[in-house]
């Protein structure tokens, strides 16, 4: 029994480094995006973000959660309180236990209440089975830390997004459940293609209806999501730089004049 | 007690200095009664910045354990929870996170700062052997805290090392099953690597300590790698050191702080930020950078030979990559400590320095050809090294002419 675990971790290790390599050789390389939150003076555009937001909150939230954002930090990319308040309402959250302890209603359905601003996002399933259940075995990762989470980061989310050809390639192999994708490790991917011209409605006419704008939208809110604490970061970043170059600078000169004297 | 004690006009000071010569103490140490010899180069500027990293992992990694929750459903998510809601907390994981990467950096360039200058030679022994001892528990600090966040490379990462416990003969498994607390990496797991996590720093400070203790005894080396003869030789740590010192941490600063803020997961692996999962693993499991190098020694070895496993050959093999180091007083066996002077071994310990850096790129490849090849003829050499060629390079090379005195050499510049 022992020896059979060690084997299966020593196999696991091996196939798991030659599948990876598999994979890398199967996805193609993500173009590089010029995104805002780039280099040292990154920030994040606020009007792209809520585009963003719309198109997460339309059809990523569809099957995809958000476990770490609660609905207030939303204040964060300009949204009012009264709008948070208002967003949080159109979603369901369970209430239970209510008075009598009771966390089921007569239909024996969960008691569920309209979410307020400090409720995490809702999560479209119950549990992971469930997701699994109504995804042909397929898991929707949390997308929070989506960003963080994959080499190549936005590059990568925006461009597996967008990654499905109307032609898949002839000696592709893909499960029944699954769907082609150019950019996904081994190609087989869960998620169909969502994005589609003019599947979203943007207020903001100036901004082009394209499936190419909601993916470039949607994953500058992820990075948000992923990385709230990205402006304050890097223009704190800034001001300690211009700090340290001086304080470095000084350090030198006195070093120097301390120094002189010695052979 | 006959050693003298400073003299204070603040009767306060006085009175204190008269119980405990603390004041004397620290002048002694880091103050102007540490003489010091005046051509040591910026090469000797890593030491005390190893140890104002120590303090800053110590300061930011309290400061962690105030909100991080070591518990298999809620570590990933407490770690998040410090990121986004604790105040400064992202700061606080960024410096703490990044700082391990710069400790490492700095005690590499360290020890091979060592090697070079022969520093490990007598009478530092012991100096250089608690080194390595301090080098060695910092390798096992920075694995335990790795696994703490309880992504998927902590779990996989911390699944792998501690099953290599198992290579060990008879008792293998069961010692492995102890460490794990459980049948699996877990939470009994987590528990206690969060315990040993906060205890093994304040080991390393106390052998720091030690360390600089062994080092005050017979002062520093230096570049010319001989002896200080007297007063000329020498300058008072303060004001000289210190502010050589510190100008060194300025420059260092810039260089860790840019990590900080522009660049934070730079060292990291993104599937770090994916919860562990028992039920999958990651395609590619890969130690953190500084760990490569030790890594691909592991799998260098291949073939079982005369019954002992090709598993247990890695394993030895790696903890001897490090421990061996504290032979190295031996090992040199040349009567002129600095390879300033020494010509051909100076050739080698570049060679040495290059193959580790590529034996940490190998650590990091897939295994497959041509990488596995290369990993065997890379760990050769890294043994190579220090067994063969170093023990008689460095007692058959021709040395050139060491100056007379420390002092001689500085005047002739």
């Amino acid at each position: 029994m022992k020896t059979i675990r060690t084997t299966a971790i020593a196999a696991a290790l091996i196939l798991g480094v030659a599948s990876g390599a598999q994979a890398a050789t199967d996805a193609k390389e993500p173009e590089t995006r010029d995104w805002t939150f780039n280099g040292v003076f990154g920030y994040y555009d606020e009007a792209q973000l809520r585009r963003g937001f719309q198109v997460f909150k339309d059809i990523c939230n569809a099957c995809h959660g958000l476990d770490y954002i609660a609905y207030r930090n939303l204040q964060a990319i300009g949204y009012t309180e009264d709008e948070v308040k208002a967003i949080a309402a159109e979603f369901e959250v369970r209430s239970g236990p209510d008075e009598d302890g009771e966390e089921l209603n007569e239909d024996g359905d969960f008691l569920t209440r309209p979410a307020l601003p400090f409720d995490k996002f809702n999560n479209p399933y119950p549990n992971e089975n469930a997701a699994k259940a109504a995804n042909g075995g397929s898991l929707p990762p949390d997308l929070s830390l989506i960003n963080k989470a994959r080499i190549g980061g936005a590059n990568y989310t925006a461009a597996l997004l967008l990654g499905y050809p109307e032609e898949m390639p002839e000696d592709a192999h893909i499960p029944d459940d699954k769907h082609y994708n150019d950019y996904f490790p081994g190609n087989a991917i869960g998620m169909p293609q969502m994005l589609f011209d003019e599947v979203v409605e943007y207020e903001d006419e100036t901004i082009p209806m394209t499936a190419e704008q909601y993916a470039v939208d949607v994953t500058a809110f992820l990075q948000w999501a992923a990385e709230p604490e990205l402006e304050e970061r890097k223009s704190l970043g800034v001001v300690v730089m211009v700090f340290l170059f001086v304080l470095t600078w000084l350090f030198y000169k006195v070093k120097q004049q301390v120094w002189r004297d010695v052979h | 007690m006959s050693h003298p004690t400073k003299q204070f006009k603040n009767p306060v000071l006085n009175w204190i200095e008269y119980r405990l010569p603390i004041f004397s103490l620290i002048d002694n140490s880091v103050g102007s009664g540490y003489p010091t010899p005046k051509n040591l180069s910026y090469w000797w500027n890593f030491g005390s910045l190893a140890g104002f990293v120590l303090v800053i992992m110590i300061a930011t990694g309290i400061l962690l354990a105030m909100q991080y929750t070591p518990h298999e459903t809620m570590a990933f998510s407490s770690v998040e929870h410090i990121m986004r809601d604790v105040n400064w907390g992202w700061l606080i994981r960024y410096l703490h996170m990044n700082g391990g990467s710069m400790f490492f950096i700095l005690v590499y360039i360290h020890v091979f700062r060592g090697v070079y200058y022969g520093s490990h030679k007598k009478p530092r022994e012991l100096l250089w052997i608690i080194g390595v001892i301090i080098l060695f528990i910092m390798i096992i600090t920075a694995f335990l805290g790795y696994v703490l966040p309880w992504g998927q490379m902590s779990y996989w990462g911390a699944t792998v090392i501690t099953s290599m416990l198992s290579a060990v003969p008879v008792v293998g498994d069961d010692l492995t099953i102890w460490l794990w607390g459980g049948f699996t990496v877990d939470n009994p797991t987590l528990n206690r690597f969060f315990s040993l996590h906060y205890l093994l720093p304040f080991t390393i400070l106390g052998l720091v300590i030690l360390h600089v203790w062994a080092l005050h005894e017979h002062k520093s080396n230096n570049p010319l790698g001989i002896d200080v003869q007297g007063p000329q030789d020498t300058i008072p740590f303060h004001p000289y050191y210190t502010v050589k010192d510190l100008f060194g941490v300025g420059v260092f600063l810039i260089f860790y702080l840019y990590f900080v803020f522009f660049a934070p997961n730079f060292f990291g692996e993104p599937d770090n930020y994916i919860p562990a999962n028992p039920l999958l693993t990651p395609p590619h499991i890969v130690p953190e950078w500084y760990f490569l190098p030790f890594y691909a020694i592991l799998r260098a070895f291949t073939v079982d030979i005369w019954g002992i496993t090709a598993k247990l050959q890695g394993v030895v093999a790696m903890v001897m990559a490090v421990l061996l180091l504290a032979a190295l007083p031996w090992l040199d066996g040349s009567r002129v400590r600095s390879m300033s002077f020494r010509p051909r071994s100076r050739i080698f310990f570049w060679t040495f320095v290059a193959n580790c850096i590529f034996l940490g790129y190998l650590g990091g490849q897939v295994a497959e050809e041509p990488y596995v090849i290369l990993g065997k003829i890379s760990t050769a050499y890294y043994f190579a090294y220090l067994l063969i060629i170093l023990p008689f390079v460095s007692r058959t090379e021709d040395v050139d002419e060491v100056p007379e005195s420390i002092s001689a050499a500085v005047s002739k510049q």
